[in-house]
């Protein structure tokens, strides 16, 4: 487990702590909302969602369903315009920023209801998200070019040492759809990463994963932030998973962050006991 | 036929139980790329000659080398749709409309410029560097038009999902239709011949020259749909959120397919042109749309293969059996449903032939009987132990 | 022509319209299907009328009724055969059935009563009247005052009645209304019902103005009211009505500067501006994709 100790950003005033890993302090933080709402209709999804984080963190939103978790995944993706509120990612404002400039910016994501390409190939999966990487024109690839042979060497090279995070070189030329599950929900990992982002949002990466898969996933994900050096802000219903692997975690009830802090801290606040199991004097 | 997949030789050596079984040695052996481009070459002049000497014998009738022409045709007709509907997923409903602005841009500019390359009705019929010349210089130039008519439609059309495509491209192929039968009595002189038709086309279309188009069309499809442009179309099919949020640029791709698709509609557009000798509005209806949009659903949608097999077949049927034809369209129509409701990905689904699969298969004795066998060894020594 | 005169005809067209693009809106509304058969239901129902009255010489009452039921039988029919077993289907694949059923129609037709068109006859011999020293037509003033009582009726069903409710619940989320209890494939064949129940006036009305029946004239006067239906707003029912009289009275009005020729064109520029301006249509609401 990284360093601990913690201290109040000084780089972002909010009501709510914010615990940036000391390692992490004196950079800029790479992922920063403040005040971030949005409404439905004028009904709340969302109010007042502030967050730094530090550019090798890993954090955890928790919250029980409904609580405005993903909806808060679709706020930073730019998939729902915030009613309210800024998103700077890595300084840079992402106002009026379409879903896929921001991931060119740095934001990837995976989705809660798995969202592969399904009729292609495991590989090809990783392909497309390594695109934006690739340079070749349209003719170099429709007549064949040498400069096209090279380039699908390289990626081919560089999708497979992706698909290795995982070990799943072997499933490159499996169909995604035919993917057993938790296969799926790491390629959509993997698939993000080829996007090669500054900030990695995963949408329940657990969900469905048995003891095993998830403690191998909780290795990993490590793996991956100390490799790519890069901050993972993660949903999850698996308590293991995110007391494990979370350096702060956020705990979300309808529509708002109740509790911030570091995993011990937030299984002892009574306000999240009281979000999770209900008041203790209704009893 | 053509080789379809021609990545192949890029996938990984390592094979697990997913993948095919194990050669000599434990890996499986492909072939290089070279030698799968050799193999498809020869398969394409070996077919070209066999054709043309069969037309020169006259084993193959004047009538059914005209046969083979309009298959060549609807071949492109159909593999050029298969990139907006089977690829990227949209329904548009204008092919012909793409089909009518290529014919009549290629008539028209061949026509127009005989005279420069110094060839005549007749002599443009005749294989000569200059026929050739102008023969290429004018489907190009009528892939371009329909590629620009397929911009300025697609660039509206795109932004709205499917139904409102479908509708639009319908309307669209109509505007042209309209434009096509009256832009003659609003410029006030002769262009496209209004609605009696545009007459005096040489007939520079031949059995030869088609089936070298086709080859290169089918060819370029391919290598186009096999890069990370292809993968780009493909994803936006697939799941287009994840698309966008994987950073895949859905506006740019999205048109990039449909233009494709429009502009090898004007090249087979072309080649009807030439291959028919008139050009008369009413041929490019709606109708005209649905069946070359029934050849690719019944094909398989996202099938070369499937859409090249059933623009063969759906040709040749109507032509082979006269008394079909009366019931040809009510066919059509019972068939498009019942395929929609009992298998919906078409009768190839997004199966590729690929000859290239094949032989490697042989060359790693892999086939799919001996893998029953193997199975069924593995599960009777089970048994014993 | 006066200019009144055109502004009725322009009426008494858009009306039609209105009357077809609400059979497009209430199908579209309820399970997002671009119903391409719903034009050629309006060509069954022509024959139907032309059947009753020229073949069989009946009365001209008892064809309005029969087409108005056949119209009905026959859109209940399409959703079983056709769509009812694709409800779970990618859009694609209905969307392709829709057209298989509106060619199958179409050529169906054309095997049945040939290519040529078939001359309805008149349903009324009242054809003009006058009022205050000018001459009205008869058919005008019906088919306006047809589509208006159609359309209000449509809507105290959509918004007052029980299925009404159910209709909007299915259309809101099909899930969710079966769970609440609602039976989603009555509910699904009541609105093809009473869309179809309208394509047959709007073929009564169409007959009424124009006597003909072709086996391809659906597809046409379909295309046009769905175009009318998206500029409208798709979904929505006064958007529908509005659509139809843009549409007509655009027609109209190209006619009337002797351009008839581009009438289709126009219609359809019309459609492409109208979704690059405001992709919605006129009164429709935005939809968004969960994610």
């Amino acid at each position: 487990m990284p360093s601990d100790k913690r201290r109040r950003s000084v780089l972002v005033q909010m009501e709510t702590p914010n615990l940036i890993p000391e390692r992490d302090l004196g950079k800029k933080p790479i992922l920063e909302a403040h005040d971030l709402g949005i409404d439905f209709g004028g009904l709340t999804a969302v109010d007042d969602f502030n967050i730094a984080m530090g550019r090798t963190e890993i954090s955890g939103l928790i919250g029980p369903n409904g609580a405005g978790k993903t909806t808060i995944f679709n706020l930073l993706t730019n998939v729902y315009r915030p009613t309210r509120g800024t998103i700077l990612l890595d300084g840079y404002d992402t106002a009026g920023k379409s879903v896929i400039e921001v991931n060119k910016m740095g934001i990837a994501r995976t989705f809660q209801n798995i969202r592969l390409f399904d009729k292609m190939t495991v590989e090809e999966n990783v392909l497309v998200g390594l695109g934006n990487s690739m340079s070749t024109s349209l003719l170099t690839d429709v007549f064949r070019l040498p400069k096209h042979w090279r380039q699908e060497a390289e990626f081919h090279d560089r999708a497979l040492d992706l698909l290795g995070i995982f070990d799943m070189q072997g499933l490159a030329s499996t169909e995604a759809g035919n993917l057993p599950y938790g296969a799926q929900r790491r390629l959509e990992i993997i698939r993000a990463l080829a996007t090669n982002p500054k900030v990695l949002l995963l949408d329940e990466p657990a969900a469905g994963m048995n003891p095993n898969e998830t403690d191998e996933l909780m290795e990993n994900i490590q793996k991956i932030r100390d490799d790519f050096q890069i901050a993972i802000l993660l949903i999850e219903h698996d308590m293991s998973l995110v007391m494990g692997v979370c350096e702060v975690i956020g705990v979300l009830d309808y529509g708002r962050i109740i509790a911030k802090g570091t995993p011990e801290e937030i299984q002892n606040d009574p306000k999240v006991i009281e979000a999770y199991l209900g008041k203790q004097e209704a009893k | 036929m053509e080789d379809i997949d021609m990545t192949e030789g890029q996938r990984p050596t390592i094979k697990t139980g997913f993948g095919p079984g194990k050669g000599k040695g434990g890996v499986y052996r492909t072939l290089p790329m070279p030698a799968r481009y050799a193999i498809n070459a020869v398969l394409v002049v070996l077919f070209l000659v066999i054709g043309e000497a069969m037309i020169g014998n006259g084993v193959v009738s004047r009538y059914q080398t005209g046969v083979l022409e309009q298959i060549g045709i609807y071949i492109i007709m159909a593999v050029s749709l298969n990139i907006a509907t089977g690829y990227l997923g949209q329904l548009p409903l204008g092919h012909a409309g793409f089909m009518s602005v290529g014919g009549y841009s290629c008539a028209l500019f061949i026509m127009k410029n005989m005279d420069k390359f110094g060839l005549t009705l007749a002599t443009m019929s005749k294989v000569s560097p200059a026929s050739v010349m102008l023969f290429a210089l004018g489907l190009l130039f009528g892939g371009v038009c329909a590629a620009i008519c397929g911009l300025l439609i697609g660039i509206p059309a795109l932004r709205l999902k499917g139904d409102y495509l479908a509708i639009i491209t319908l309307g669209f192929a109509e505007i042209i239709r309209v434009v096509m039968l009256n832009i003659d009595s609003v410029l006030g002189f002769e262009l496209t011949g209004g609605a009696k038709g545009l007459t005096g086309i040489p007939g520079y279309t031949n059995f030869l020259n088609t089936f070298i188009v086709v080859a290169i069309v089918i060819f370029f499809i391919h290598t186009m749909m096999k890069s990370r442009h292809g993968r780009a179309i493909i994803a936006i099919r697939d799941n287009e959120i994840a698309a966008e949020s994987t950073g895949v640029n859905t506006t740019y791709y999205k048109t990039l397919a449909f233009v494709a698709s429009a502009f090898f509609a004007g090249i087979g557009g072309g080649l009807y042109a030439g291959c028919i000798g008139v050009m008369a509005p009413a041929k490019f209806g709606f109708m005209k749309s649905v069946e070359i949009l029934v050849m690719v659903v019944l094909g398989g949608m996202g099938s070369m293969l499937g859409s090249v097999l059933s623009a063969t077949v759906l040709t040749i049927l109507p032509e082979a059996l006269r008394a079909f034809a009366d019931y040809r369209m009510v066919v059509y129509s019972i068939v498009l449903i019942l395929v929609m409701i009992f298998r919906p990905q078409g009768l190839l689904g997004s199966y590729d032939f690929s000859m290239s699969r094949v032989i490697e298969r042989i060359m790693n004795r892999d086939f799919p009987w001996k893998k029953k066998r193997e199975a069924k060894e593995e599960v009777s020594a089970d048994a014993e132990r | 022509m006066t200019f009144l005169t055109q502004v009725l005809n322009g009426l008494q067209l858009g009306s039609i319209y209105a009357l077809v693009a609400l059979g497009y809106t209430m199908v579209y509304g309820i399970i997002l299907l671009l119903n391409f058969a719903h034009g050629d239901i309006i060509m069954v129902g022509a024959y139907i009328s032309w059947i009753v009255m020229s073949k069989l010489g009946m009365s001209p009452v008892l064809a309005v009724i029969l087409s108005v039921l056949g119209c009905t039988a026959l859109g209940v029919l399409i959703d079983k055969v056709a769509y009812a077993p694709l409800r779970e289907a990618p859009r694609l694949s209905i969307l392709i059935t829709a057209i298989g059923v509106s060619y199958f129609l179409e050529n169906g037709s054309q095997l049945v009563f040939g290519a040529d068109a078939k001359v309805v006859p008149d349903y009324t011999s009242l054809s003009t009247f006058q009022v205050g020293g000018m001459t009205f037509s008869f058919t005008a003033i019906l088919t306006i005052a047809v589509t208006a009582i159609s359309t209000i009726v449509l809507n105290l069903l959509v918004q007052k009645t029980k299925l009404g409710k159910a209709m909007r619940a299915v259309s809101e989320d099909m899930g969710a209304a079966r769970l609440m209890g609602i039976n989603v494939n009555t509910t699904i064949s009541f609105t093809f019902a009473v869309g179809s129940a309208l394509a047959g006036i709007g073929a009564v009305l169409y007959s009424m103005a124009y006597h003909q029946a072709t086996p391809t004239m659906g597809i046409m006067l379909g295309t046009k009211a769905f175009v009318a239906a998206v500029l409208g707003g798709i979904g929505s029912i006064p958007g529908a009505v509005i659509g139809g009289l843009v549409v007509g009275f655009a027609e109209v009005a190209v006619s009337a500067i002797g351009l008839s020729v581009w009438q289709d064109a126009v219609v359809f520029l019309l459609l492409i501006i109208v979704l690059i301006v405001k992709p919605t249509g006129i009164l429709g609401r935005p939809m968004t994709e969960k994610v």
